[in-house]
C-alpha cells in the first residue's frame, strides 16, 4: 500500500481553543478534533511514540492527556494499533499537530479520528510549561474547549469537574456482557506487528491452551492479544461479574486488567478478587495490580503526578534485573500494607522506589503495576505472560 | 555488581589526527572515558598522536603518550606500562582496528592484557560484512539481499534471483569501492559487472538489491554485563538511503514511525547487540525501511562509541561514552546515576520534548576538482547541531549554525534569495544528493513544485518536506507584510518557525536592529528551555539550554558569581577545528578555577566544549549575532571571550561590541587593526619592522596593477578569513588572471591583499601571551617547508632547528613589540619569514592560533588557560609565567590531508589550508621526532626500497645531493627523463621509468604494485601538472610516503637515518614536564 496523505485545513483557518487548569492558568492554542468542551484530570505522558495507543487506552478515561513529545500526528492513525473501539480520554493536548500523515500503515489523520469520535484537541500550546506545572502541582482538574467560551468559564468548568477520587470509572469502560476474545478474528489484530521479511519477534504460541477469565476494568486490547499469543483462551468478564459467575465457567486462571480511576472506589471488585484468590492462579496488570492489593487487604494512594511514559526503569528485587517499562498510573500500592495480606513487593520503580510488582507468598498470585503488554512502549516485560502461563501449567500439574 | 577490582590499569587508545569520518567527537568520548575511569581509581594509560585534544592534557590520564598509533608503538607502550586491560571502543575505528591488530598478532595475550567492553570475536562479527549478515539472518532479521559472483553468468542468475533493478554492484577488495556502481537496466548491469570482475583482484563482485530512497534510521543502544539494554536515542535521516549517515541531515527522535514500528526496531537493536556479543557499552545500529511496505532491513552496526553516539549524547543529555567506560569496568546501568536529574538512575531511556537536527558541513570549495555528489563514502568535515521545540525551529537554527552564509530556509543570504531558479537546475540539484539540496527544495517550492513532486524526485519523506513547505509558506505570507504591518501573532509564530531576525529583516524589508527592537517592543522574547533527558518529568540540575519561543523561561537564577561567556568555533571545517575547541575548553576551566561562572555557547556536537560538565552553563545555539546577544543579555554576562573560537567569534566581535557587549581581552579594534593594512603598516614603521611589499585592492583591475608593481611571485589573499581560503601564490600574470576572481569571491565587499611572495624563505610561527604589561613567548615553531605552505599544513619543528640564536632574539624583540603595540591581552600568533637573514612579518593574529595546543603540549604549560586568566585581569607575574620556556627535546608537527576522499582533487601544499588534522612527534632526537610524526600522520618513512624522485628545475641541484644520500642509505632511485638525466650526469645511479603516456610500466603502475616506497615530487608551477597529480594521488591511495617539497625530503632523510641508526623509544608527556630551558 502506498503512503497516503491526509491534509488538514491550513492552520490559518484553525479555530482557537483553550485549556484551563484549576489553578486558574489558561493556555490558548488551536483547535483540532471535535468541537466540544470537556473537563477532566490533566496528565502528561512522556512517550515519544504511541499517541494512538494512549488515546485509545481506557485507563485514560476521564483524563485530558498531554504529550510531552512535540510532533504529534505524523504517522496518523491505523486500525491495527487501537487499544479500544475508540479513543477513551476526554481531550488531547499537543504542541504541534502534523498537517499531513506519512506512514505506509496510516488510514486516517489524528484530527479526523478525534473528530469522528467526538474528542476535542488543542495544539500550539507550550506543553513543556504545562508539564512542569503538573509536575510541581500534581495532576490538576482541567477544561479543554474548542468552542468559543471565555477563559473564566473554562477555569470554572475545570474547577467544577468532579474529582476522580472516590468515583467508579470502571463501570463506564467495562464490557457490558461476558464474551470470548476471538483469537482468529482478523479485526482483532492478535498477531504482533512484524515487518515483512523479518521473522524475529514472531510468536511461538504454545500448543496447549489454558482458559483465562479476564476481568475487564477497561482492558487494553493488547493485553488480550498478548494472552492469546502466549497460549490462553480469553473469556472476558465485566468488572461487576461475581465470583460465582467466574467459577461457573471453570477457567484455568484469572486475569485482572488495567483500568481508569481511583482503585479504592471499587469495593465490589475487591470483594470478588478476594473470593477468587485462594482458588485460581491470578495475574494482574495496573489497576488489576491495585485490585489485588485491595483484595489482599492492602491500600493504595495517589501519586503526585503519576507515571505515564515508556521509559520507566523497574527493578525486579528477586532477580536484580532492570527492565524499561511502559507505565500509566496515578495511584500506587502502599508497600507496608501488603505484608499482612501475605504478599511481598517483587518490583520497584527506580525513579521513586514505588511498588511496581507484588507476589503472594503462598498462592500462585502476582501482579505488576506497569504494562508488560507495552502498546505503547517497550516489550521488555513480555516474559511475564510466559511466567503466567507456566504458573498455570504448574498448577494444572498439581505442582503448586 | 560494583566495579572490577582485579583491574589496576587500563589502556585507552585515542582516534589520532582529525580526518574525515573521525573528528573531535572521539576527543569528547575519550575525555569522558578518561575522567570516568580515573574517578574510579584506575590508572589510566592514554595513547593518542593528536596533541590538539583535551584528552591528551596531562591531567586527564595518569600517563599520556603522544606517540604514533601503530602496532609497533603500542607494543612498546604495553611493554612499558603493563596495563591490565585495553578499552578499544572509545577511539573510533582507528582504536578498534589497532586493538584487533594487537589481538591478532598475539600481543595482548603475550602481555596478559584483557580487552574490555567488546571482545575480539564480537568486533569481528560486527565489522565483517559477511559475518554480520549471517548473524542477522540467523536471528531472523532482514538484510539487503545479495549474492557474491565470480562470472557474468553467475551475475545474471543473481540478478534474476533478486528480481528487480536497480541493483548495486560492489567489486571485492578494490580500494574505496572503486569499480562499483548502480545498474538501472540489464545492459548497464552487464557492463558494470564485467568491469567490476576485471578490477577486483580476486575477480569477484557482490550483486545486491538497491535500497536507494528507503528511509534510514539509527539506534543508539547501550548494554551492561547483566544484559540490561537501553536505547539512548533514535535518529531518523532526512536524506534517504544512498547518502552516508555522516553526510546526511539527521533528526532526533525518529519522526515517522508508529510505536509498533519503533518497538520492533528497538527489539531488533537489542537482538543485534546480543547476537554480535558486545558485552558492555554503546553500539550504533543502522536500519532501513521500505517506505511502501515497511520492510525493515539491518544495514550495519558499529560495536563502539561513534560519531552518532556523540550526537545522541548531546541531543539527549545522556553521556554515552562516560557510561560506556563505567559499564566496561563492571558497573551495571542501575548502579549508575543520571547526572542531569541526579535522583534517577542511568538505567532508563531518555525522552525528549524537542527536536534535534544535525547538518553536515562540507568543504568542497577547497577541492575544486572533486566530485561533490554525496554518496556512501563520507565527505563532510564537520557538522552543526541545533535544538528547537519543533522540527521547523531546529532545522532553521541548524541551517544558520552551519555558518556557510545561509541564514536558514530562505530569508535572503546565500541560497535563500528571492530570484527564481531554472527548473533544470532545480531538478538536477534535487535529483542527485549534494550539499545544497535542502536549499533547492525551497527553490522548487518557489517554482511551484508540490510536496509530492519533490518527494518523487528526492524520496525525502513527505513529512519533512511538508514541514519545510510550512516554513516556505510562512516566508511567503510574511513577505506581503512589512515590519510595521506584521501582526505580533505572526511575528511570534515566525520565531517559533525558527526565523532569525536577519531573515525577518530581509523578508519584512527592514534591518536587523529594527526587527530586533520591534520584536522586543512587542514582547516576542527568546525563552530558554532545558535539555533534561526526561521531558520535564523530573527536576534537572544541569544547566544545558536551547532557545525557543515558548511561555516559560527556565534559565536558572544567577549564582552571584561573575559570568563570562565563551564563544565556540561552530562546526568543524578545514582551518577551524579541534584546536579552537581545545582553547575554549581551557578558557572555561580557567574561569571556573578563578571562581567565575563560565557560559559556553557553541553549535558543534562533536566537541568537548559542548559537554554538559565542561562549563557552568551550556547553551547549544548558533553562533550568530542575534543568538549570542540573546544569551548574553539573558545571562547578564560580565564579559565575552571571542579570541578562542577561531574566526567565527572574531567575525562577530565588532557587532557585539556595538551592541554593548563587553569583549574581554584584546579589543575588537586591535583585532581589526591587525587586518587593516594601512594601520598595520604604521605599527610596523613605528617598531622598525618590515613586511613583504604589499598592497590592498578593492577591484580585480587594481589587484593586477598592484601585483605587477610589486613583481611576481605574489601572494594573493582575501582579508578576514581563516585557513587560507582563496589564497594563492602566483608566479605569472596569466596565473593571476586565472584566480583573482576567486580571491574576491571569498569575502565579498572586503578587500583583497597582495603581498610579495618570499621564495625559499624560512617561515616561523610564534605564539605569545600578553597581559598588557608583560608579554611572554609561548613557543616558536619553524616550518620545515619553505614559506608558501599554509601554517596549518606545514610540518613544523619546535624549538626552531636551523635559525641562529641572534635571529631568534630578533624574532623575540619583534614579537614583544607587536604585542605591546597591538595592546594584546590574551594570545597572539605571529607568522614571520626569514630570507637572506632579514626578518619579515607575514601576518599577526591577536587571537588563539591553531598551534596553541601543540605549544602547550611542547612546553607542558596550559597556554590557553593562562591566556583566559589574563583576559579577566590576572597578571602573568601572578600566574608565575614571565619567562619564555623552550623545550630541551624536539617536537615535530605534521599535518594530515583528506585527498583520498576527493579523487581528482589537486594534491599540493600551498597557501590554502587543506589538512584536516595534525599529529605530534616527540623525542630527544630531531630525526626520531620527525620519523614519529611521519609514522603518526601515516604512512611512516620507509627504511629501504625504491624512491621515486622528480623535481622542478630549481630543485635539481639539491635533488642530486638528496639522491646521493638516499643511495647511501641503501635506497634505489627511480626517476623520469628530466631528473634522471641530471642524476646520471652527476654520477648518481638511477633507474629511468616511463612518464605517463610514454609507455608502461609508469610510476603509477609501480606505485600500485608496491614497488615504490617513497615519492619526492616538487611541483613546477602553482599547481602540479596532471601527470604529477596522478602520481601523488596514487601515492596517497596506496599509502606511499610522499614529500612535495625539497626541505620536506631533507627532513625525511634525517628521519630515515634515525630509524636506521637509533633506538626508538616511547615516553609519556608527564615525563617531559619540566624538560625546558627557562630563558
Amino acid at each position: 500500500m502506498r503512503a497516503r496523505l491526509f491534509r488538514l485545513a491550513s492552520m490559518s483557518t484553525s479555530l482557537p481553543a483553550v485549556l484551563a487548569l484549576e489553578d486558574g492558568s489558561v493556555f490558548r492554542g488551536l483547535a483540532f478534533g471535535a468541537d466540544a468542551t470537556v473537563a477532566g484530570e490533566c496528565v502528561f505522558n512522556t512517550s515519544m511514540t504511541g499517541y494512538q495507543e494512549i488515546l485509545t487506552d481506557p485507563s485514560y478515561f476521564g483524563q485530558i492527556v498531554t504529550m510531552t513529545a512535540v510532533q504529534i500526528g505524523n504517522y496518523g492513525v491505523n486500525e491495527e494499533d487501537t487499544e479500544a473501539a475508540g479513543p477513551k480520554c476526554s481531550g488531547f493536548v499537543v504542541r504541534e499537530l502534523s498537517p499531513i500523515v506519512s506512514n505506509w500503515r496510516a488510514q486516517m489523520s489524528l484530527g479526523d479520528y478525534l473528530r469522528k469520535h467526538g474528542i476535542p484537541g488543542i495544539s500550539e500550546i507550550d506543553t513543556r510549561a504545562l508539564t512542569k506545572k503538573l509536575r510541581v502541582n500534581g495532576a490538576m482538574k482541567s477544561c479543554l474547549s474548542t468552542l468559543p467560551i471565555s477563559d473564566a468559564e473554562a477555569v470554572s468548568r475545570a474547577r467544577a469537574w468532579q474529582d476522580m477520587a472516590g468515583s467508579d470509572y470502571v463501570k463506564d469502560v467495562t464490557a457490558k456482557e461476558p464474551f470470548f476474545w476471538k483469537a482468529d478474528d482478523a479485526s482483532r489484530f492478535n498477531a504482533p506487528y512484524v515487518p515483512p521479511g523479518t521473522t524475529f519477534g514472531l510468536p511461538h504460541i504454545p500448543a496447549r491452551k489454558f482458559r483465562v477469565a479476564a476481568f475487564d476494568y477497561g482492558a487494553k486490547y493488547s493485553i488480550y492479544r498478548k494472552l492469546v499469543i502466549h497460549g490462553f483462551e480469553v473469556q472476558v468478564f465485566p468488572a461487576g461479574s461475581s465470583a460465582e459467575l467466574v467459577r461457573e465457567h471453570k477457567p484455568d486462571a484469572v486475569f485482572l486488567s488495567n483500568g481508569p480511576g481511583d482503585p479504592a472506589a471499587l469495593a465490589y471488585v475487591h470483594k470478588t478478587v478476594s473470593a477468587l484468590l485462594p482458588e485460581f492462579p491470578i495475574f494482574g496488570i495496573c489497576l488489576g495490580h491495585q485490585m489485588l492489593t485491595h483484595a489482599l487487604g492492602g491500600s493504595t494512594f495517589k501519586l503526585k503526578f503519576g507515571h505515564r511514559g515508556g521509559n520507566q526503569p523497574v527493578k525486579n528485587l528477586e532477580t536484580g534485573r532492570v527492565s524499561i517499562t511502559a507505565q500509566n498510573h496515578g495511584f500506587a500500592t502502599d508497600p507496608a500494607s501488603l505484608e499482612k495480606g501475605g504478599a511481598k513487593v517483587t518490583e520497584i520503580n527506580l525513579n521513586d522506589n514505588t511498588v511496581e510488582g507484588l507476589r503472594h507468598t503462598r498462592l500462585p498470585v502476582f501482579s505488576v503495576q506497569y504494562h508488560p503488554e507495552a502498546a505503547p512502549g517497550p516489550n521488555d516485560a513480555d516474559p511475564l505472560f510466559v511466567d503466567f502461563y507456566k504458573m498455570v501449567e504448574a498448577r494444572k500439574a498439581g505442582k503448586i | 555488581m560494583p566495579k572490577r577490582t582485579d583491574l589496576q590499569s587500563i589502556l585507552i587508545i585515542g582516534a589520532g589526527p582529525i580526518v574525515i569520518g573521525q573528528a573531535c567527537e572521539f576527543d569528547y568520548s575519550g575525555t569522558q572515558a578518561c575522567k570516568a575511569l580515573k574517578e574510579e581509581g584506575y590508572r589510566v594509560i592514554l595513547v593518542n598522536s593528536n596533541p590538539a585534544t583535551i584528552m591528551t592534557d596531562p591531567e586527564f590520564a595518569d600517563v599520556t603518550y603522544i606517540e604514533p598509533l601503530t602496532v609497533e608503538f603500542l607494543e612498546k607502550i604495553i611493554v612499558a606500562e603493563k596495563p591490565s586491560a585495553l578499552l578499544p571502543t572509545l577511539g573510533g575505528q582507528t582504536a578498534l582496528n589497532l586493538s584487533m591488530e594487537l589481538h591478532k598478532q598475539g600481543i595482548l595475550a603475550k602481555y596478559g592484557v584483557e580487552m574490555i567492553g567488546a571482545k575480539p570475536e564480537a568486533i569481528h562479527k560486527g565489522e565483517d560484512r559477511e559475518a554480520f549478515k549471517q548473524a542477522m539472518i540467523k536471528i531472523g532479521l532482514d538484510v539487503a539481499r545479495s549474492r557474491t559472483v565470480k562470472t557474468l553468468e553467475e551475475a545474471r542468475a543473481a540478478a534474476e534471483m533478486l528480481g528487480k533493478f536497480p541493483l548495486i554492484i560492489r567489486p571485492s577488495f578494490t580500494l574505496g569501492g572503486s569499480g562499483g556502481g548502480i545498474a538501472y537496466n540489464k545492459e548497464e548491469f552487464e557492463r558494470i559487472v564485467a568491469n567490476g570482475l576485471d578490477l577486483s583482484p580476486v575477480h569477484e563482485v557482490l550483486v545486491e538489491e538497491c535500497l536507494l530512497g528507503w528511509k534510514e534510521y539509527e539506534m543508539e543502544v547501550m548494554r551492561d554485563h547483566k544484559d540490561q539494554c537501553v536505547v539512548i536515542c533514535s535518529i531518523e535521516n532526512f536524506d534517504p538511503m544512498g547518502v552516508h549517515t555522516g553526510d546526511s541531515i539527521t533528526v532526533a527522535p525518529a519522526m515517522t514511525l508508529t510505536d509498533k514500528e519503533f518497538q520492533v526496531m528497538r527489539d531488533a537493536s537489542f537482538a543485534v547487540i546480543r547476537e554480535i556479543g558486545v558485552e558492555t557499552g554503546g553500539s550504533n545500529i543502522q536500519f532501513s525501511i521500505d517506505p511502501d511496505t515497511g520492510r525493515q532491513v539491518v544495514i550495519e552496526m558499529n560495536p563502539r562509541v561513534s560519531r552518532s553516539s556523540a550526537l545522541a549524547s548531546k541531543a539527549t543529555g545522556f553521556p554515552i561514552a562516560k557510561i560506556a567506560a563505567k559499564l566496561a569496568v563492571g558497573y551495571t546501568l542501575d548502579e549508575l546515576r543520571n547526572d542531569i536529574t541526579r535522583l534517577t538512575p542511568a538505567s532508563f531511556e531518555p525522552t525528549i520534548d524537542y527536536v534535534v537536527t544535525k547538518i553536515p558541513r562540507f568543504t568542497f570549495e577547497k577541492f575544486p576538482d572533486a566530485d561533490t555528489t554525496l554518496t556512501s563514502a563520507m565527505k563532510s568535515v564537520g557538522e552543526a547541531m541545533a535544538i528547537g521545540r519543533t522540527f521547523k525551529e531546529s532545522m532553521q537554527k541548524c541551517l544558520r549554525s552551519l555558518e556557510t552564509g545561509a541564514r536558514g530556509f530562505g530569508g535572503g543570504g546565500k541560497h535563500g534569495g528571492d530570484e527564481p531558479v531554472e527548473e533544470k537546475l532545480i531538478n538536477a540539484k534535487l535529483g542527485t544528493p549534494n550539499a545544497e539540496r535542502v536549499y533547492f527544495i525551497r527553490h522548487a517550492f518557489k517554482a511551484g513544485y508540490s510536496v509530492d513532486r519533490v518527494f518523487d524526485i528526492t524520496k525525502i519523506d513527505r513529512w519533512f518536506l511538508t514541514q519545510l513547505h510550512e516554513i516556505f509558506e510562512m516566508e511567503q505570507a510574511l513577505a506581503k507584510q512589512t515590519l510595521a504591518t506584521v501582526e505580533t501573532v505572526a511575528l511570534r509564530r515566525a520565531k517559533q518557525f525558527g526565523f532569525s531576525d536577519v531573515q525577518l529583516a530581509h523578508i519584512l524589508k527592514a534591518d536587523f536592529a529594527a526587527v530586533r527592537a520591534e520584536r522586543k517592543k512587542r514582547g516576542v522574547n527568546t525563552t530558554y528551555r532545558l535539555v533534561d533527558t526526561c521531558a520535564a518529568e523530573f527536576e534537572a540540575f544541569t544547566p544545558y539550554y536551547y532557545s525557543s519561543y515558548g511561555d516559560e523561561n527556565e534559565v536558572m537564577p544567577p549564582s552571584g558569581k561573575k559570568k563570562i561567556m565563551i564563544l565556540g568555533g561552530g562546526p568543524n571545517r578545514i582551518g577551524q577545528g579541534i584546536e579552537f575547541d581545545y582553547c575554549c575548553v581551557h578558557a572555561s576551566f580557567a574561569l571556573r578555577e578563578l571562581g567565575y561562572e563560565s557560559v559556553m555557547l557553541n553549535s558543534n556536537p562533536e566537541t568537548v566544549s559542548t559537554d554538559y560538565d565542561t562549563s557552568d552553563r551550556l547553551y547549544f545555539e548558533p553562533l550568530t549575532l542575534e543568538d549570542v546577544l540573546e544569551v548574553y543579555q539573558q545571562e547578564k554576562c560580565d564579559g565575552v571571550i571571542v579570541q578562542f573560537g577561531g574566526q567565527t567569534p572574531l567575525n562577530l566581535a565588532t557587532a557585539l561590541k556595538a551592541n554593548g557587549v563587553n569583549i574581554i581581552g584584546t579589543s575588537p579594534e586591535s583585532i581589526e587593526l591587525a587586518e587593516d593594512r594601512k594601520q598595520f603598516s604604521a605599527i610596523l614603521d613605528k617598531t622598525g619592522l618590515k613586511s613583504p611589499a604589499n598592497r590592498t585592492a578593492m577591484s580585480e583591475a587594481d589587484a593586477l596593477k598592484f601585483a605587477k608593481e610589486i613583481g611576481f611571485p605574489v601572494l594573493l589573499r582575501p582579508s578576514f578569513v581563516l585557513g587560507g581560503r582563496g589564497m594563492f601564490i602566483v608566479f605569472s600574470e596569466e596565473e593571476f588572471r586565472g584566480v583573482v576572481r576567486q580571491a574576491f569571491d571569498v569575502m565579498p565587499d572586503k578587500p583583497v591583499l597582495i603581498d610579495k611572495f618570499l621564495e625559499d624563505a624560512i617561515e616561523l610561527d610564534v605564539d605569545c601571551i600578553s597581559d598588557g604589561e608583560t608579554s611572554v613567548i609561548g613557543g616558536m615553531l619553524e616550518h620545515i617547508e619553505f614559506a608558501g605552505v599554509h601554517s596549518g599544513d606545514a610540518a613544523m619543528v619546535m624549538p626552531p632547528h636551523t635559525l641562529s640564536q641572534e635571529m631568534l632574539d630578533v624574532v623575540r624583540t619583534a614579537t614583544h613589540a607587536l604585542a605591546r603595540e597591538l595592546k594584546v591581552v590574551g594570545l597572539m600568533n605571529v607568522q614571520f619569514a626569514i630570507k637572506d637573514n632579514q626578518l619579515y612579518i607575514l601576518e599577526v593574529n591577536p587571537r588563539a592560533s591553531r598551534t596553541v595546543p601543540f605549544v602547550a603540549k611542547a612546553i607542558g604549560l596550559p597556554l590557553a588557560k593562562l591566556a583566559a586568566k589574563v583576559m579577566v585581569g590576572v597578571k602573568l607575574k601572578d600566574l608565575g609565567f614571565t619567562r619564555e620556556q623552550t623545550p630541551k627535546h624536539w617536537c615535530v608537527k605534521e599535518a594530515v590531508f583528506p585527498f583520498v576522499r576527493f579523487p581528482g582533487a589537486t594534491i599540493t601544499l600551498g597557501p590554502e589550508m587543506r589538512s584536516t588534522g595534525e599529529v605530534m612527534g616527540l623525542d630527544d632526537d630531531l630525526g626520531v621526532a620527525f620519523a614519529k610524526a611521519q609514522a603518526a600522520a601515516k604512512p611512516g618513512l620507509p627504511t629501504k626500497g625504491n624512491v621515486f624522485l622528480s623535481v622542478k628545475d630549481g630543485d635539481k641541484a639539491r635533488a642530486v645531493d638528496l639522491a646521493r644520500q638516499l643511495v647511501g642509505l641503501g635506497f634505489s632511485i627511480l626517476s623520469t627523463s628530466g631528473t634522471a638525466k641530471t642524476l646520471t650526469e652527476q654520477g648518481v645511479p638511477v633507474t629511468r621509468v616511463a612518464k605517463i603516456g610514454e609507455g608502461r610500466p609508469t610510476t603509477v603502475d609501480m606505485i600500485k604494485n608496491g614497488q615504490v616506497q617513497m615519492v619526492v615530487n616538487t611541483p613546477g608551477g602553482m599547481i602540479p601538472r596532471r601527470d604529477e597529480n596522478q602520481i601523488r594521488s596514487a601515492a596517497y591511495a596506496h599509502n606511499v610516503c610522499i614529500m612535495t617539497t625539497i626541505t620536506g625530503a631533507y627532513a625525511a632523510i634525517e628521519g630515515i637515518k634515525a630509524l636506521k641508526n637509533k633506538k626508538i623509544g616511547v615516553r609519556p608527556i608527564q615525563q617531559y614536564r619540566g624538560n625546558v630551558v627557562i630563558l
